[in-house]
């Protein structure tokens, strides 16, 4: 898998997205769910808005740094015995990673959650040279058994399915004969996935956060299989994406606070395992080696433009859990595994308009994305600034709205136009009105008038009447 | 109190009883009304869209038309809060940036206008109905106005007001969204107006024509009976 999934073009994607029912009512519940768990979690903390400007201004602080950062980050981890690796491309990290497997003659590898593996095509990558990943994450095990679904979803990637279809998977691909209680179906998974981690030669983990002044890098997860995954093998291997970093232990813990409320409305999630290089004489547990690796992978070049501040996200998933557009098509209709607001503004910057240039339009702008990032992302300026990009900078816009922009830009520059136009409108519109409204309109108004009426335009306009009402009163 | 009117296209062209309303309701509260004839429309529909140097033609334009004003005032929350988006649009033009700074800092949406500048919550409005209300998200989020229509509401003789269930949730509209995302856009308003009909109220009011129109649209096409009313005409009404 990379950053891109699917072959099909996004309008058939999102025909699959809204007549797949299943899935809208699994998205749905959890939205509300995560909604209410955000907004309460905030509340109790109090001052939420002080939090958000403190981890704006953190985030604002590290991008514009990035370099001191990821020097002095490096330098850490190195002091504590570890390997840096800085790739720049997909391919540069996964032949890193892979030569690392392949002289340690690993056979198994344990995983947990990472979305910068995905974006890589780090599983492929690793199949290639024999090796067996197993994923640990419980929902991206689940989506790992499913011929490798796709994760629809940042922090909960098997979102899509509802229990009744994780019992499917567990039952045609494992065997499990069980019910699909959450309990029964996570036991079998706890169960199985411990024979993996015990026999594992090379733990790989993604990373929330990397401590630049400490050389640490901490995990965030409600399963406890990050830690599993980095006390158990000889061998950890951390993959980030270079705008992971924060400065001190003190960043990392504001960070965190926002994060695990933003995303899970929890106070601190279950586990947080903070890992600072190899493991020293006196300690019980740890990797012998590490290797930690920064992508770029197109990170860089966002850097020092107007979409810098999509840098600062903290992969929270607040954006997509509050977003009507995703709640209606899913995860899978944004054709990458960044998917919802930080999705659809994330993954042109990574993978170009070419192949994602209708992600920026799946918005109604109604910014309940913004409302919710807790790093005060403005994430539906910046599809904005996409579709000025589009428009103005690539000339990719359709002919007739081209037309009718610039008209409009006309006739809203120029009062005599204006008023010819809207006095046009309704002679234009008359032969479509039926029942004082128009159920059937033609040209643009076609689309509309599939789902709704449009209104017929007043017998008068309201500069008329204001008109004829002065020249009565003088 | 001069108030100059930026009636907004929309209701320019297809709502024009909000206009009035809005007129009668600003004098009724002492205001003397001056409505600048060569206004046009605030620049939303192309700045959305990513036509931005389009966009900034009409912006120009409104920023003279409105320059004398003292106060401006509009019964649209979207459009008010795209005025006070221009000073960051004409951020750096060293001939527009303070004229556009002018512009939003005298703008206010009419609700808004009613009880931070003129200080009234009570209109003297009467409306016997059960009510619900429909917050626009340009209004709520980016404009901050949550709460003025609220308080105006709930001073209108006779009118009951209910809540409507996930009143967060955009109304599909958006602006060139509706019909360049129609599909995604149809769930939407299908599940606006599924709650509407849960709020089990005889009328829905709102503060922006053009989530009035989708919703309103959307409830036509299903047949509900729930009438769907600007909230300038319910404070025009007289007890
Ligand atoms: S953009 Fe903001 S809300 Fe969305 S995932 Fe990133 S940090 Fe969370």
């Amino acid at each position: 898998m990379s950053m891109k999934i699917g072959a099909e073009k996004f309008d058939e994607r999102v025909q699959e997205g809204l007549s797949d029912t299943f899935m809208r009512g699994a998205v749905s519940s959890a939205q509300t769910r995560f909604r209410n768990g955000r907004l309460n979690a905030a509340e109790e903390l109090g001052g939420w808005e002080e939090w958000r400007n403190l981890g704006e201004e953190i985030r604002t602080h590290t991008l514009e740094n990035i370099d001191y950062y990821l020097d002095l980050l490096s330098e850490k981890v190195a002091e504590r015995g570890g390997h840096v690796y800085f790739a720049q491309t997909a391919e540069e990290a996964n032949n890193y990673i892979t030569n690392v497997v392949k002289k340690k003659e690993a056979k198994k590898i344990a995983k947990s959650k990472s979305m910068v593996s995905e974006e890589i095509g780090l599983n492929d990558a690793l199949k290639d040279i024999g090796a067996e990943v197993v994923e640990t994450d419980l929902g991206e095990w689940i989506l790992q058994n499913d011929d490798v679904d796709p994760p629809s979803h940042i922090v909960t990637p098997a979102l899509h399915k509802n229990r009744e279809q994780i019992r499917e998977v567990f039952h045609d691909k494992l065997g499990y004969s069980k019910t699909d209680k959450p309990e029964e179906l996570a036991l079998f998974a706890r169960e199985k996935l411990r024979e993996e981690f015990l026999d594992a030669d090379i733990g790989i983990t993604g990373c929330n956060f990397a401590v630049a002044d400490t050389g640490t890098v901490t995990l965030v997860t409600n399963e406890g299989n990050a830690r599993m995954v980095t006390s158990l093998p000889d061998t950890q291997i951390t993959v980030m994406g270079m705008e992971r970093v924060a400065p001190t232990w003190n960043d990392m813990e504001v960070l965190v606070s926002l994060l695990t409320r933003a995303a899970v409305g929890q106070k601190l999630t279950s586990y947080i395992t903070s890992l600072t290089g190899v493991k020293e004489e006196d300690d019980v547990d740890g990797p012998e080696e590490f290797h930690l690796v920064i992508v770029d992978n197109g990170r860089s070049k966002i850097l020092g433009t107007e979409f810098q501040s999509a840098l600062h996200c903290i992969r929270c998933a607040a954006c997509i859990n509050v977003c009507p557009v995703y709640r209606h098509i899913g995860g899978h209709a944004y054709g990458s595994i960044y998917p919802g607001p930080i999705g659809a503004v994330l993954t042109p910057l990574l993978g170009g308009y070419e192949d994602h240039k209708e992600l920026p339009y799946a918005s109604s702008l109604c910014g309940a994305c913004t409302e919710a990032c807790p790093v005060k992302i403005p994430l539906h300026e910046l599809l904005i600034r996409h579709r000025e990009k589009i428009v103005e900078e690539k000339g990719e816009a359709p002919v007739f709205e081209n037309i009718s922009m610039k008209a409009f830009g006309m006739g809203t520059a120029s009062p005599t136009m204006y008023n010819i136009g809207t006095k046009l409108a309704p002679k234009v519109m008359k032969p479509m009105v039926k029942d004082e409204v128009i159920s059937k309109g033609v040209g643009p108004l076609k689309s509309w008038t599939t789902a709704r009426d449009f209104p017929a335009p007043g017998k008068q306009r309201f500069r008329d009447w204001y008109k004829k009402r002065q020249r009565e009163e003088s | 109190m001069k108030v100059s009117l930026f009636i907004t296209c929309l209701s320019d062209i297809f709502y024009g009883d909000v206009g009035k309303d809005t007129v009668e309701l600003l004098e009724k509260l002492g205001c003397d009304i001056d409505f600048p004839e060569a206004q046009t429309c605030c620049g939303q529909p192309a700045y959305n869209s990513g036509y931005v140097s389009d966009a900034r033609k009409s912006m120009k334009h409104m920023i003279e038309v409105f320059e004398h004003a003292d106060y401006v005032v509009t019964p649209s929350g979207s459009c008010a809060t795209m005025f006070t988006e221009y000073p960051n649009v004409f951020k750096g033009d060293p001939k527009w940036e303070d004229r556009a700074i002018a512009l939003a800092d005298k703008t206010y949406e009419l609700t808004q206008f009613i009880v931070h500048v003129l200080q009234t919550e009570d209109v003297g409005a009467a409306y016997h109905a059960k009510a619900t209300y429909h917050t626009s998200c340009h209004m709520s989020r980016l404009l901050n106005e949550r709460e003025a229509p609220l308080k105006l509401l709930e001073q209108v003789e006779g009118l009951e007001l209910v809540s409507l269930p996930n009143a967060h949730d955009c109304c599909g509209f958006g602006g060139t969204f509706s019909v360049k995302m129609p599909e995604i856009s149809e769930q939407m308003v299908a599940e606006k107006a599924k709650h509407v009909d849960e709020a089990n109220a005889d009328i829905l009011i709102g503060a922006d024509c053009g989530c009035l129109m989708n919703i309103g649209g959307r409830i036509s096409r299903e047949n509900k009976p729930v009438k769907v009313m600007h909230i300038a005409s319910i404070l025009n009404r007289q007890g």
